[in-house]
């Protein structure tokens, strides 16, 4: 079952890939899509078969054999397996049938599907190994299925600067993530996990002689495999090449920029769980880097016009918050929200391809307004997504134990509360998560108010010939939209509520997690309530600056909601009915249009947030130009003028000068002299070795 | 019988044959040579065959030695290791593709068949050779076919390439044979004897100089002067961009996919375990120039403007990592230095043979002048990513594995070394992908390409085996790394004793 869970998508991607020319368009997306879903279905089966119960490894074949490495091709299902198997592969279904819509006018239907398949089974290598190194098999896999996919249109210059940026940029955090394997090769004798974790404790006291350094083992390949996840899941720093994978066709970026590929750098963390415990020092790295990103990509995401840019920079935010939860030793929680996020942020993703199928490839939200008349149903699957990414719920009050709300309010406040729950250290990540939350709130309904509220900015053609898409594709977003709306409730229990324990067992070492699961559920209620309120204000923004002619009950009722549940928060009476009555005055005070006015107010902060950071230029001027500059250096001049130049020059000046020809040194027949005086010599000297010893 | 002296000579006689029977150049005869080449190096490839199967994988030692008397004095002697023997059949597995894909060329077809067959007589008899004189005359005169090959049927440059080529490589070649001449007297010139032999390693003085390791420092760079070349490493590279661009393709082929390797097979064969204190003495100042080999060339790569000089500048960065694993000497480095080398003589003969597919079209290697190939040509598009995908080391494709055990290997001697040549993966991806955009995406505007064609059956079959080749090593590296594992822990395992011995002796 789990050959088959694995193979299925290689063998659709080899029949599409190779015979879709002979087996037509039709033929080759059926048989890809209709593994696919095979491999989903089986998936389920397994995740409710082994997830929490039993453990399995099987060893297919030998790969690399050297002295003491040792390493196999085989497939580990623990849970962590299984929770990213019915991801990967659910998500993967959908969008394969979701394309069949979105593509149909491409005439290279085949080799589309064959790439998603393809994509779809390194991806499940990725997460199915049981050694470091097939995991790096996948890893690199799923980099090539990506850089193959945002190139898809390959005469686009522009789809093909996005391809090769995401494919190199990943390179620069597999550097660091092979450096972690050697690393662990040298102090282990094994990449293989089981022989790892049963001796990370024994290691944990060693030290490596690094680069000069004497580093604390376990905190140097932390920290090299952490990069590696952030070049991945597009990090702050490595995170430049995500927004402009946005080039490739909109399933794509539903499916490996959002659901599932990104996501490989926490399930890494999640993974290397045994060490990373650890590592004190590098996951504080790891919480400030992913704090530091959900803050950073919020803020630009603030301004961007482009409906799947918005989108992008959602993600990275939101992977920021999941290496935060796991930073902290919430790896359930990390976990939690990966599952729950690919539902919502593919909806979206699949919600903004529907927009675009709708709109004649128009992406700019400057060009969209009004769209919810001539696309209802879009329109609420989109909603569905927002309301769960915006984390909206009803807070303290709960189902047994669990939290009442969408997906994303589940598992988002959980990666809050553990932040906070979680050492004074990690009180940076709980400010910035909540900032965040706000922001996250704000562009998400900004992103909706634009695209199908007020008037329409489109032009009437555009705009006439709006239509819905078909069912090919609106299924899909049903799917997803029922995920949005109820994955967290269904599996919080399992993933990070009483159940949890026995739901991760060996998956997760369990000495350290106990602690900070139990702590996130013990937080005041003042915190429990922040990151709603923080939505509230975020939400309240919105609606004040982007919708026209706006009750000011509504605005008003936004603020009292936030009085009253910090109120029943226990937060003291006085500070929650000025937190309320601030909301309400401030959402009063902001008038129609308020983001233009500021827009053109602020204008350099403005332009800072809209040219994300001038973290391109930067680089740009820091590493690009540079070596092109010494490649072409060292060619002209080390290569030309120094090497060739002394060499030849040696032979231009001496042996002319030895065979007193010294005045026809400038003609081509010097190297012919040379030539003839070299080879006399290798005779002469192979004549007397044989015959004068 | 005796298999090893069969297909060393044996391309040399159908070379005589062909010089004898085959006369005129009308197109008969032209026929003739073609296919008589094929079917000598098909038939080669096929005696090489019992060699592999009859190898006992778990003899370290020689296999299939024969010896004779040779001219009175000196010692034919010929032999397989599980190292040597995956060159052997290397090079009587591309000889035929390198064949097979030469159907094209047109001008003096018979001398350039007989000058490929002779070049791989010199060549399998490098690999074979046991007897160090018999290994120079071997790995010397080797450079005489390439010599004409890239002086006759090379492109418009050819003659300074020519002897650009012949003069760095047999410069360096003339120390290391005073070095097979001291040893000679040292000792003698069997090779296995060689490597049970222990070369003085006490500190001499000369002209005042205190040189370590003595004797075996002196010989380890007599050797090193003349594989340095071979290989190529930075700073002698120069040559090798120059005679790849001016080489035919075949003779591009020959050039990366085995002639290449001889550098690395002598470093293995000789520095290595005969200089076993020399070698460690000399580890730093390997890995330094490995590391700026990498690094250099890929750099300088990231510029070029002709394809094949780009691919003959990622040849030498790759060969930088080989260096390096050889001289970690340990299991993990060596086995990834044979490794690279063995995946290195697919991939960049496949490449190679990617830029002579399109040369033969449109007679020009700049890259400017391609652009949108995918367009008329999917197929050749296809093969072309997965070699660059290969060439950029992709886990999966035998790229990877060599690059992987080297560094692994390396890194457990010298972490500054391992990361800084690692840097060479980002560069790798670097400028292989974007050449590939250059030439293969984009669209098709150029008028000249619009007509052109994909590849034709004979290029398909000819791609064909390297593509399996590839893909194979990449998913199971066990199917070589089991030959030639247990020759390399010998080898290992001999050097760190050497070197142990060394160690007490001193205290």
């Amino acid at each position: 079952m789990f050959s088959t869970i694995l193979f299925a998508p290689l063998l659709g991607a080899l029949i599409a890939g190779l015979f879709g020319k002979s087996i037509g368009e039709k033929a080759s997306m059926v048989i890809t899509t209709g593994l696919l879903m095979l491999a989903a279905l089986l998936s389920w089966i397994v995740f409710f078969t082994y997830a929490g119960h039993s453990d399995e490894t099987v060893t297919l074949m030998r790969w690399i054999d050297s002295g003491s490495l040792s390493v196999d091709w085989a497939i580990r299902v623990d849970t962590l397996t299984c929770v990213m198997l019915v991801v990967v592969t659910t998500v993967s279904s959908l969008v394969h049938l979701y394309s069949m819509g979105y593509m149909e006018e491409d005439p290279s239907k085949p080799r589309f599907f064959a790439y998603l398949s393809l994509f779809t089974f390194a991806m499940l290598m990725l997460v199915t190994a049981d050694n470091l190194l097939q995991m790096f098999f996948g890893w690199e896999g799923v980099g090539v299925a990506s850089y193959l996919l945002i190139g898809f249109w390959h005469h686009k210059p522009s789809a093909n600067a996005a391809a090769i940026k995401a494919f190199v940029v990943n390179r620069v955090g597999d550097f660091g993530f092979v450096l972690g394997i050697f690393g662990i090769f040298f102090l282990f004798d094994s990449i293989q996990f089981d022989t790892i974790f049963g001796l990370a404790e024994e290691k944990s006291a060693e030290t490596l002689i690094f680069l000069g350094m004497e580093i604390a083992a376990l905190e140097l390949l932390a920290f090299l495999l952490f990069v590696g996840a952030m070049g991945k899941s597009a990090q702050f720093i490595l995170h430049t090449w995500l927004p402009d994978a946005m080039e490739g066709p909109t399933p794509v970026s539903a499916l490996i920029h959002a659901a599932t590929m990104v996501t490989a750098g926490v399930f890494l963390v999640c993974r290397m769980s045994p060490i990373m415990e650890y590592a004190p020092s590098a996951m504080t790295f790891v919480v400030f880097i992913g704090a530091t990103t959900a803050f950073f990509a919020a803020t630009v995401g603030l301004v961007q016009n482009d409906i799947k840019r918005v989108i992008a920079y959602s993600t990275c935010s939101q992977l920021g918050y999941m290496f935060v939860a796991a930073g902290v030793g919430a790896y359930e929680a990390a976990m939690f929200h990966l599952f729950t996020h690919a539902f919502f942020k593919a909806l979206l993703f699949l919600g903004a391809g529907s927009v675009i199928h709708a709109m004649h490839h128009e992406q700019d939200m400057r060009h969209y307004g009004g769209l919810r008349h001539k696309i209802p149903l879009t329109y609420w699957m989109m909603m569905a997504g927002t309301l769960a990414i915006t984390g909206v719920g009803m807070p303290l009050i709960y189902l047994g134990e669990i939290p009442l709300g969408f997906a994303g309010y589940l598992s988002k406040d959980a990666i809050i509360e553990s932040a906070y729950a979680a050492n004074s250290t990690a009180s940076y990540a709980f400010v910035m998560l909540v900032i965040a939350a706000a922001m996250t709130s704000f562009y998400s309904w900004r992103l909706i108010f634009l695209t199908f509220h007020g008037e329409t900015r489109a032009d009437a053609h555009t705009y006439d010939h709006a239509h819905e898409s078909p069912n090919v594709m609106m299924i899909p977003l049903y799917i997803l939209a029922a995920g949005a709306v109820l994955a967290g409730v269904l599996f919080y229990g399992d993933f990070f509520g009483h159940h949890e324990e026995e739901f991760w067992s060996t998956a997760i070492p369990s000495h350290a997690r106990e602690d900070i699961v139990h702590r996130a559920h013990e937080v005041e209620k003042w915190v429990k309530v922040t990151p709603f309120t923080a939505m509230l204000f975020g939400l309240g923004l919105a609606v004040s600056s982007y919708l026209r002619n706006v009750p000011w009950f509504a605005k008003v009722g936004i603020g009292a909601l936030a009085f009253v549940v910090l109120f029943f928060a226990k937060v003291f009476w006085v500070y929650a009915a000025l937190i309320g009555l601030g909301f309400a005055a401030l959402f009063l005070a902001v008038p129609y249009g308020l983001h233009k006015t500021l827009a053109e107010q602020q204008r350099p902060l403005y332009e800072f947030l809209l040219n994300k950071w001038y973290v391109d230029e930067i680089y740009d001027f820091l590493f690009v130009r540079p070596a092109k500059w010494l490649g072409r250096f060292l060619w002209k001049r080390g290569d030309g003028n120094i090497i060739d130049g002394f060499l030849n020059g040696l032979a231009m000046g001496v042996i002319p000068f030895i065979t007193g020809l010294s005045a026809r040194a400038q003609s081509g027949f010097v190297f012919h002299y040379a030539f003839a005086m070299i080879l006399g010599l290798a005779a002469l000297i192979t004549w007397m070795t044989i015959f004068g010893g | 019988m005796p298999y090893l002296s069969i297909i060393t000579f044996g391309p040399l006689i159908g070379a005589l044959f062909m010089l004898i029977f085959i006369r005129g150049d009308d197109p008969y005869a032209v026929k003739n040579c073609r296919w008589a080449a094929i079917w000598i190096t098909v038939g080669t490839f096929l005696f090489s065959l019992p060699v592999l199967i009859g190898f006992d994988r778990a003899d370290t030692g020689f296999q299939f030695v024969e010896e004779h008397e040779w001219l009175g004095v000196l010692t034919y002697k010929v032999g397989v290791d599980g190292i040597s023997i995956l060159f052997v059949m290397l090079t009587t597995f591309m000889m035929p593709l390198v064949i097979w894909s030469s159907f094209g060329v047109e001008h003096r077809v018979r001398e350039y068949m007989m000058a490929f067959l002779i070049l791989e007589t010199m060549m399998i008899g490098v690999f074979v050779a046991l007897d160090t004189i018999l290994f120079y005359l071997f790995f010397e005169g080797g450079l005489i076919p390439m010599f004409l090959i890239i002086g006759i049927w090379g492109g418009k440059e050819r003659v300074y390439a020519a002897f650009k080529f012949f003069l760095y490589t047999l410069l360096g070649s003339l120390l290391m044979l005073v070095a097979m001449i001291y040893m000679a007297w040292d000792f003698g010139t069997d090779i296995p004897g060689l490597l049970g032999h222990t070369f003085n390693s006490e500190p001499i003085n000369i002209l005042g100089w205190e040189i370590a390791g003595g004797v075996q420092t002196l010989l380890w760079l007599a050797f090193f002067a003349s594989l340095a070349v071979k290989m190529p490493m930075w700073p002698v590279h120069t040559w090798l961009p120059d005679a790849h661009v001016q080489a035919p393709t075949a003779g591009s082929v020959v050039l990366a996919a085995i002639l290449l390797k001889m550098g690395g097979y002598g470093f293995i064969r000789f520095s290595l375990p005969m200089f076993p204190v020399a070698s460690e003495l000399m580890q730093e100042f390997v890995f330094f120039l490995s590391v700026v080999a990498i690094i250099y060339t890929s750099l300088v790569a990231l510029m070029q403007e002709d394809i094949k000089k780009l691919i003959a500048y990622s040849s030498v960065a790759h060969m930088g990592f080989v260096t390096m694993g050889i001289f970690a000497a340990n299991q993990q480095g060596v086995d990834g230095a044979i490794f690279q080398m063995i995946s290195h003589g697919f991939i960049s003969g496949a490449l190679f043979l990617c830029v002579g597919v399109i040369y033969d079209r449109m007679h020009t290697r700049e890259i400017a002048a391609y652009g949108g190939l995918v367009v008329r040509m999917p197929i050749y598009a296809a093969i072309f990513m997965l070699f660059t995908m290969g060439n950029v080391g992709l886990p999966g494709t035998s790229g990877f594995v060599g690059e992987f055990l080297t560094l692994a290997g390396v890194f457990q001697v010298s972490t500054w070394t391992a990361v800084f040549a690692t840097t060479g993966v980002i560069l790798s991806a670097a400028y292989a992908l974007w050449l590939y955009r250059r030439v293969v995406f984009g669209e098709l505007i150029k008028e000249s390409l619009k007509g052109i064609k994909d590849l034709t059956f004979r290029e398909k079959a000819v791609f064909a085996p390297l593509i399996v080749g590839t893909l194979l090593l990449g998913v199971y590296p066990s199917l070589i790394t089991d030959i030639f594992g247990p020759s390399v822990t010998a080898l290992v395992v001999q050097v760190a004793e050497a070197r142990e011995a060394v160690q007490i002796a001193m205290k």
